[in-house]
């Protein structure tokens, strides 16, 4: 098992390096140019090309990317053009809400999915079945930004339960575990959980529905387990898939949620990406990327690590 | 290490008049009106090609058919006990505690991500109420019983990083862990090859003989069924043809179709003739035949077999076999022996 983890750590150091130059290229092969926002339209060409040498744009690509990764493995990924603040201090901070919002978004749905999904398989093609797979084809069909929106309506403009928008009366900075902050999770979280929800439920049904048939139950009742112990050996044949699918879901909300958190201004990676975006803040971009590709390596490392420990076979591959 | 003979004077298994049907659109009549007693510490061999219902009569004496789509009829008692009424506990106490099954194939019916001692472990402490440090010590004790070498680190081994013959052991040492009375041997061998199939059927036989337990052993092999048993049952579209002892059957089978398994044996075979093989496919079981099932495929049928139901001729006790030619011999047959 420990060999299995070192190797696989070792596998992880190639995964990044190219990761990290997909990033490069990626926001170098796009159009535009970076200084355009922060320049003057009338600018004068000897300014652009200052500005230029100091931003590092002049140089060949082959240059700027491996001046890049290396400032960046010391854990500095230049400066913000449209602010001048480190990017390395916006991003971990954008990093840490981004965090709780997603983190507490996947165990709702987690929870949920694998209940759901569990009941679903466990009584197959009953009514409770159907309803559970309704809640989750629900879940996965309807968008979030869209379903957002809705709540926002209902629980804070209608209702008034809840704030609408934001991370807390500290901003970004001071998040707390208490009731003046989490009121601000919410409605983010839930709108969140809904997509890894509908994925785990039906990822789970099929799972469960499946060791179901096979012959290993038969072989668990014929040796007189009750219910209730057959339980314990389907959910533990059905854990390993059921994480890995629950790890990738985690890396696509630290990245993929700028529709969530702009609807409700969370000031997470994704809010960020956005800005950069719109900003064409290159360093910022990049940066941005680089840390949430690696999120995602580690991540998958983890639900390998995670899985190898529930199934012994995987061991061998 | 004989089990109690309790009730000395009623058989260990009794079978009468059981049918079963899966319902569905057509129904489909898996077992029809099979009758049989065993004895304790004695081995039944049931035979039967594929889809003569042998395995579904086996399930049934431990009721592991799906109860919503199975409808079961006629009396079946174990240690004198009614199986088919059995529900919930008792019925979980019933399965793997009093009998208990080997399946055909090990790799299938074992659980991937367990070890073969923790699912040793956990039957004893669902039947005894074993502490784990208890049960872990039975199933060690049970692994070197069917000779599993280094049986310890095989403890801690998941049933993947075991031999095929190895697995086979490791469940046969799972259905014995609680020392069953009955034990259910679902074509055991069928999934090893050849070699390991000897092994392992020796020492299923070494076993039943220390321990004393009843045995009813599945097979469409008749060389593994003579290996076996003391008694035989031939089965043919989810009912018995013909049973008798080994010897019986070997020596004097009546029923067309232990003729035909017996032909089809490749023991005795003359190299580069084609064994002789009974023609045809069993029928269909949701739409068997008005007289003899077997008619279609049988070289002596008349029109008679195939209209009207089919008569039994009987030996001595527990000799009989279903077939309108074996009581026209039957007399002539009887009165040689008698004598």
């Amino acid at each position: 098992m420990l060999v299995f983890v070192i190797r696989r750590i070792f596998y992880t150091i190639p995964i990044m390096l190219g990761v990290s130059l997909v990033c490069f290229a990626l926001v170098h092969i796009s159009p535009g140019d970076p200084l355009v926002s922060i320049l003057p339209p009338d600018a004068s060409v000897e300014l652009q090309e200052q500005m230029m040498a100091i931003y590092g744009f002049d140089r060949s690509y082959p240059e700027q990317f491996f001046r890049w990764l290396g400032l960046a493995m010391q854990g500095d990924l230049g400066n913000s053009i449209a602010t001048g603040r480190p990017v390395a201090s916006e991003v971990f901070n954008a990093v840490g809400n981004t965090l709780i919002l997603a983190v507490t978004a996947t165990i709702i749905g987690f929870t949920l999915g694998s209940l759901f999904g569990f009941v679903a398989g466990y009584y197959r093609d009953s009514w409770i079945d159907k309803l559970a797979t309704g809640i989750a084809v629900v879940g996965v069909s309807v968008p979030h930004y869209w379903l957002g929106m809705v709540m926002v309506i209902i629980f804070s403009v209608e209702l008034r339960w809840l704030p609408a928008t934001g991370a807390g009366p500290g901003g970004s900075s001071q998040w707390m575990w208490d009731w003046v902050h989490m009121q601000y999770l919410i409605l983010p979280a839930i709108t969140m959980s809904v997509i890894p929800m509908g994925i785990v439920a039906r990822t789970v049904r099929a799972l469960v529905a499946d060791i179901l048939q096979q012959e290993f139950v038969t072989g668990l009742q014929a040796k007189g387990l009750l219910d209730r112990g057959v339980l314990a050996h389907v959910v533990k044949n059905a854990a390993p898939t059921a994480l890995a699918v629950m790890g990738l879901q985690l890396g696509y909300l630290l990245g993929g949620s700028i529709l969530i958190e702009t609807v409700f201004s969370w000031p997470g990676t994704g809010f960020l990406l956005g800005q950069a975006i719109f900003q064409r803040d290159l360093p910022l971009l990049q940066g941005t990327i680089l840390v949430l590709a690696m999120f995602f390596v580690i991540l998958n490392l983890l639900v390998d690590v995670a899985q190898t420990s529930l199934d012994p076979r995987l061991q061998r591959g | 290490m004989t089990p109690s003979a309790t009730k000395s004077d009623h058989p260990l298994v009794s079978v009468r008049d059981l049918s079963v049907r899966f319902d569905g659109t057509p129904p489909v009549h898996a077992v029809n009106n099979v009758s049989f007693d065993l004895a304790s510490g004695e081995v039944l061999g049931i035979l039967g090609e594929s889809g003569s219902g042998k395995s579904v009569t086996l399930k049934t004496l431990l009721r592991l058919l799906p109860e919503r789509r199975t409808t079961i009829t006629g009396a079946v008692e174990v240690d004198g006990e009614d199986v088919i009424a059995l529900q919930g506990r008792a019925l979980a106490d019933h399965r793997g505690g009093v009998a208990s099954m080997i399946f055909q194939d090990p790799s299938l019916a074992l659980d991937p991500v367990y070890t073969i001692g923790q699912q040793i472990a956990e039957t004893v402490i669902r039947h005894e109420g074993a502490t784990s440090r208890v049960a872990m010590a039975r199933a060690l004790e049970m692994l070197e019983l069917v000779r599993i070498p280094s049986a310890k680190r095989r403890l801690g081994n998941y049933p993947h990083e075991m031999s095929g013959g190895m697995r086979q052991r490791a469940m046969i040492a799972l259905a014995l862990a609680c020392r069953p009375k009955l034990l259910l041997a679902d074509e055991p061998t069928t999934a090893l090859d050849a070699t390991v199939q000897i092994q392992i059927l020796l020492l299923l036989r070494e076993l039943q003989q220390e321990m004393g337990m009843g045995v009813i052993f599945v097979t469409h092999d008749i060389g593994v069924a003579v290996e076996v048993s003391d008694r035989l049952a031939v089965m043919y579209a989810g009912s018995f043809v013909e049973t008798g002892s080994v010897a019986d059957i070997i020596r004097d089978a009546r029923h067309p179709y232990s003729k035909g398994l017996l032909a089809a044996n490749l023991v005795g075979a003359v190299p580069g003739t084609r064994l002789d093989a009974v023609p045809g496919a069993p029928p269909a079981l949701n739409a068997l035949p008005e007289g003899c099932a077997f008619a279609p495929r049988c070289a002596h049928a008349e029109d008679l077999c195939l209209t009207t139901p089919v008569p039994v001729w009987s030996g001595a006790a527990g000799r009989w076999a279903r077939c309108v030619h074996a009581t026209r011999e039957g007399a002539t047959a009887v009165n040689k022996v008698a004598p």
